[in-house]
């Protein structure tokens, strides 16, 4: 424990109190969160913050919604930079360079103190710490994560002949499934595409999948060295762009993240690559009996995890801080990560939420619920990088540019690569 | 002399406030674009420095600028006019007693009170493909299905027509003010020399409407340096930045990437691009005073 | 070129006679050409009040007999604090026009009236912010807002838009066809400038007030950008941005749900101006805003 955290932790351990707290009024904190799952979610957080201030008379934590991910990074580093940034956010988990670059962030290692707060730390799936700690320290508590899953329409499988329980295992699989299962009215217009992969707002996540699945990596784990032009990353866009170009089993174009989900529910797409957190959502809404499995193999099985941790901030108050710890891991106990998956669909962060007793039930009565769980095996960090931001666009650009025919995938990539190369020579 | 020193001090006084908030919000920004353009942005562990035109270079050598930057011009292009010819068509037909104008009045105004952030929403969907609703009517027709913002070279259209749909009914509103106060004497005359209807609109009306289009077209091309409502909610700047517009991309480079130098630069060249297009309507807009 | 316009523009179109008024099938043809585009512009409104309507999955299915529910009303309701959000709202235009008003029209009867060193180049910069508005100086704009402490206030979304240009060229030009006679008159009786500006020039450009109010407030009303990056917290986050909730997440676009909450964010003013839609327009020729 270097000096200054050793200050932070006496500081909040003996309860050294500003003036304004000396009242004895409850600590009082804000915790920006995005709504990556729809509306509903807000009266979710909403109630575990009232839960937990009925719990804990001391702190008074008032939930922020703030919007997308992107805009609630926005908003806390916008914060941060005038100087009073709200105690916690949830962030994408790759936004830590980001943050770190800004020091806007302070690890947390400071705040584990007790035996049981190392056992906590220790609980996680490993996979999600992947994108939570670099040199040695841990910038951010998984919260809200995710992996992404194939979902299948079982009707539609079963009209094009295909076993509905069984999705597709390899890519090969998941390309002939996928022509089957494209229909055409009479004049030859496509009235169900076989499969979708959303090429909008993350592409570079699904991009990845693609990637693992084909044996590279997009990026270095130390986030400023990133090999966009790999041999694994062409041939997973090259499939990717195939699925529509050549076997005309995909949409061609881009596809919009945010319309996928419907598309499925429309029967316009048989199966769709997204996030489990879309998991309530489908269950919901779908008006047909679907499955989820994991992504179709290549080389080896592979999804990079996603979704937002708990960032504590640097310039709040060191009670703030310390309450916002709290705060953190009172949210990501078993019982708790457990209600919030099974409300969500995100994977709960932690294995012994999975042996809860709701969770034990939820899985019986709903074994897709399990499915993004065991793919957390095959999982690797999410893309991460110095200047996250700059780096995924360049990406995205690409990746956008090859899918609508602009580019081609070598060169593509290549422009993507170098223009990471540019962003981030500074930061080694 | 008394009365003009005091008419100087009570002109002052009257103006003080306003140009007091004129000048911290709109000048001393502007002002200060520009020295911040010339230092790097300050990061955590590298604090800001000289850099003199370093910044303008990496504009010149940034081809999201460069798209940004011909996207935007196709988009005032497409938007200018277009909404100024729907604006004077809308006006025109609203402006006859014919059967259903009250609705018709109603129905071109409306996109003005409904908040963009939301309506693009809804235009997202008529955008889908399949069974969104242009391509639900489409079908009808027999068309395949369209990947309206998901191809690159439909969805800067995609994003002008709804602009387009935005911003005619509102200068509707201008044109059909300055049509009814026309005076129906000159109608009278035109109909006795025997003009068609064309040749009144032609020789008559469209000279007298002059000074509402030049009003119009400055707030056109404003409106298209600055609307950006649509685009962060429909494409985000995509696909592969084929609807990136300048303010969006000042956005995304001064709120997303932090780089605050860079965003400032960018932010002076749009300064530059507005006062180029303000000096040619400013020298129209005197001679039109000088007229009247 | 003024002398040209109606003396009267308040004439109702009724009372006129137009030669140029379309007959027969002509006017047909004209009638149907108007009402076709006005079915056009209202679409994305009249599919927002079918998806409001309806459950998600007749969304996109435009079957008649599909079965009516309010529930999405319900759910956009309880998905932000929207009671927060329309006062907010309410609170800011308010603010921004009121502050508009006062400061507009003492600095236009400044340039119509008064003759002052620097006038000419005070009147240059004030119609540079017709082009360079505050909505292109964000950057630069948030610096200012952060070192004054008003980040994540109404003031700080209001304050870089209380000098409006457009609203001092406007009163300025009608301020000008106020005859000096009157001024005068008024003069001589004792009254000060401030009097003056007060009884004579203010209630002849009543009309441009309406006019020029129906301008701001719905552009406040339905501005994003700049109350998105400002703002931080329910407290200060007007309707727009509230309205971000429902667009752009993890699990995709709930049309239904975003239509329910574009049409109860709009309602008063859509309401507004249908009500008063007539006089929208008078106001607008009142103002000879041409």
């Amino acid at each position: 424990m270097d000096r200054r955290r050793f200050l932070v932790a006496t500081a909040a351990s003996a309860a050294l109190v500003r003036p304004s707290l000396a009242q004895g009024g409850p600590v009082k904190i804000s915790f920006f969160y995005p709504i990556a799952v729809g509306g509903a979610v807000t009266r979710l957080v909403d109630n575990l913050a009232k839960e937990f201030n009925r719990l804990n008379p001391d702190v008074e934590v008032t939930p922020v919604y703030a919007g997308t991910y992107q805009e609630t990074l926005v908003k806390v580093v916008t914060a941060h930079k005038s100087g009073t940034p709200p105690a916690l956010s949830c962030l994408l988990s790759t936004d830590m360079f980001t943050m770190i670059d800004d020091d806007a962030v302070i690890p947390i290692d400071g705040f584990v103190k007790t035996p049981a707060d190392k056992a906590w730390l220790s609980s996680f799936f490993p996979a999600f710490m992947a994108n939570s700690q670099t040199g040695g320290k841990t910038w951010g508590i998984p919260f809200q994560r995710s992996t992404i899953v194939l979902y299948w329409n079982k009707e539609a499988f079963r009209e094009a002949g295909l076993d509905p329980e069984k999705a597709p295992a390899n890519w090969d699989e998941h390309l002939a499934f996928a022509q089957k299962l494209t229909k055409r009215d009479a004049s030859g217009n496509v009235t169900q595409w076989g499969t979708q992969i959303p090429s909008t707002g993350f592409p570079y996540w699904l991009l990845q999948a693609l990637a693992l699945q084909a044996g590279d990596v997009l990026a270095n784990s130390a986030g400023n060295r990133t090999t966009f032009n790999a041999p694994g990353v062409a041939a997973g866009l090259q499939y990717w762009l195939d699925l529509g170009q050549k076997h005309k089993a995909h949409a061609p174009g881009i596809v919009e993240w945010g319309t996928t989900p419907k598309d499925f529910f429309e029967r316009k797409t048989a199966m769709m690559w997204t996030t489990t957190g879309n998991l309530s959502n489908v269950r919901a809404n779908a008006k047909f009996p679907f499955g989820v499995a994991m992504l179709p193999e290549q080389k080896r099985r592979g999804s990079p995890t996603g979704g937002g941790n708990l960032m504590i901030s640097k310039k709040v108050s060191p009670e703030q801080q310390q309450a916002a710890f709290r705060f953190a891991r009172w949210l990501t106990e078993p019982e708790i990560a457990a209600q919030w998956s099974i409300d969500t669909g995100y994977v709960a962060v932690s294995p012994a939420a999975y042996d809860t007793a709701r969770m034990k039930s939820y899985a019986q009565e709903f074994p897709p619920a399990l499915v993004a769980r065991d793919q957390l095996e095959h999982a690797t960090a999410e893309l991460s990088t110095h200047e996250n931001q700059r780096v995924t666009k360049a990406l995205t650009d690409n990746v956008q540019a090859a899918l609508s025919g602009s580019k081609t995938v070598q060169a593509a990539l290549n422009d993507a690569q170098t223009e990471a190369e540019r962003i981030l020579r500074p930061y080694r | 002399m008394k009365k003009s020193h005091s008419d100087a001090l009570i002109g002052w006084g009257l103006m003080a406030p306003a140009m007091l908030f004129l000048i911290a919000f709109t000048h001393w920004p502007a002002i200060a674009s520009i020295i911040e353009s010339v230092y790097s942005t300050p990061r955590a562990r590298r604090p800001s420095s000289f850099v003199g035109l370093d910044n303008y270079e990496q504009i010149l050598a940034d081809p999201v600028f460069w798209q940004s930057f011909t996207n935007n011009l196709w988009f005032a292009v497409g938007t200018i006019p277009a909404s100024i010819f729907l604006a004077i068509l809308m006006a025109l037909w609203v402006n006859d007693r014919i059967p259903g104008r009250t609705f018709a009045r109603m129905a071109y105004f409306t996109p003005t009170v409904l908040p963009m952030i939301a309506v693009a929403n809804i235009w997202l969907f008529f955008f889908t493909p399949q069974y969104g609703l242009l391509d639900q009517v489409m079908g009808l027709i027999g068309r395949p299905a369209t990947n309206w913002l998901g191809t690159k070279d439909t969805a800067l259209w995609a994003v002008i027509m709804v602009a387009v749909w935005k911003e005619a009914g509102f200068f509707m509103i201008f044109y059909l003010a300055a049509l009814q106060g026309i005076s129906p004497v000159l109608a009278e005359a035109a109909s006795l020399e025997g003009a068609s209807r064309w040749t009144f609109f032609r020789r008559v009306q469209f000279p007298l409407l002059m000074p509402t289009t030049l009003f119009v077209l400055i707030n056109a091309v404003i409106n298209a340096f600055r609307m950006v409502d649509h685009i962060i909610v429909m494409t985000r700047g995509g696909p592969d930045n084929a609807t990136s517009l300048l303010l969006f991309y000042i956005y995304q480079v001064g709120f997303n990437f932090w780089d605050t130098a860079y965003a400032a630069a960018l932010t002076v060249f749009m300064l530059v691009l507005l006062a180029g297009a303000a000096a040619i309507q400013y020298g129209w807009l005197e001679r039109k005073v000088h007229y009247s | 070129m003024s002398s040209l316009h109606s003396p009267s523009p308040s004439l109702r179109p009724e009372e006129r006679y137009d030669p140029f008024a379309p007959k027969g099938f002509g006017k047909f043809l004209e009638s149907a050409g108007a009402i076709l585009l006005g079915v056009l512009w209202i679409l994305p409104l009249l599919f927002a009040i079918w998806a409001a309507f309806h459950a998600p999955e007749h969304t996109t299915r435009f079957t008649l007999n599909a079965p009516l529910t309010l529930e999405n009303f319900v759910r956009a309701w309880h998905a932000a604090p929207f009671g927060r959000y329309f006062l907010n709202t309410i609170l800011l235009v308010t603010m921004i026009f009121v502050c508009q008003v006062v400061l507009c029209t003492l600095a236009a009867y400044a340039f119509a009236r008064f003759d002052f060193p620097g006038r000419g180049i005070a009147f240059a910069l004030v119609l540079s912010q017709l082009m360079v508005m505050p909505d292109v100086l964000i950057v630069e704009n948030y610096r200012t807002m952060s070192s004054i402490g008003l980040v994540d206030t109404l003031p700080g979304i209001a304050l870089p838009y209380v000098a409006s240009a457009f609203g001092i060229f406007l009163l300025r030009q009608t301020f000008r066809t106020v005859p000096r006679e009157l001024d005068e008159a008024a003069r001589i009786e004792g009254a000060s400038a401030l009097q003056v500006l007060l009884k004579v020039y203010v209630p002849l450009a009543k009309p441009i007030y309406v006019a020029y109010g129906l301008v701001s407030v719905s552009y406040h009303w339905n501005n994003f950008l700049w109350p998105l990056i400002i703002t931080n917290s329910v407290e200060a986050r007007p309707l727009t941005v509230g309205l971000q909730v429902f667009s752009a997440s993890d699990q995709g676009v709930d049309w239904a749900i975003i239509s329910a909450a574009t049409l109860m964010t709009s309602a008063p003013l859509l309401i507004g101006f249908l009500l008063f839609q007539r006089q929208f327009v008078q106001s607008f020729m009142r103002a000879g805003i041409r």
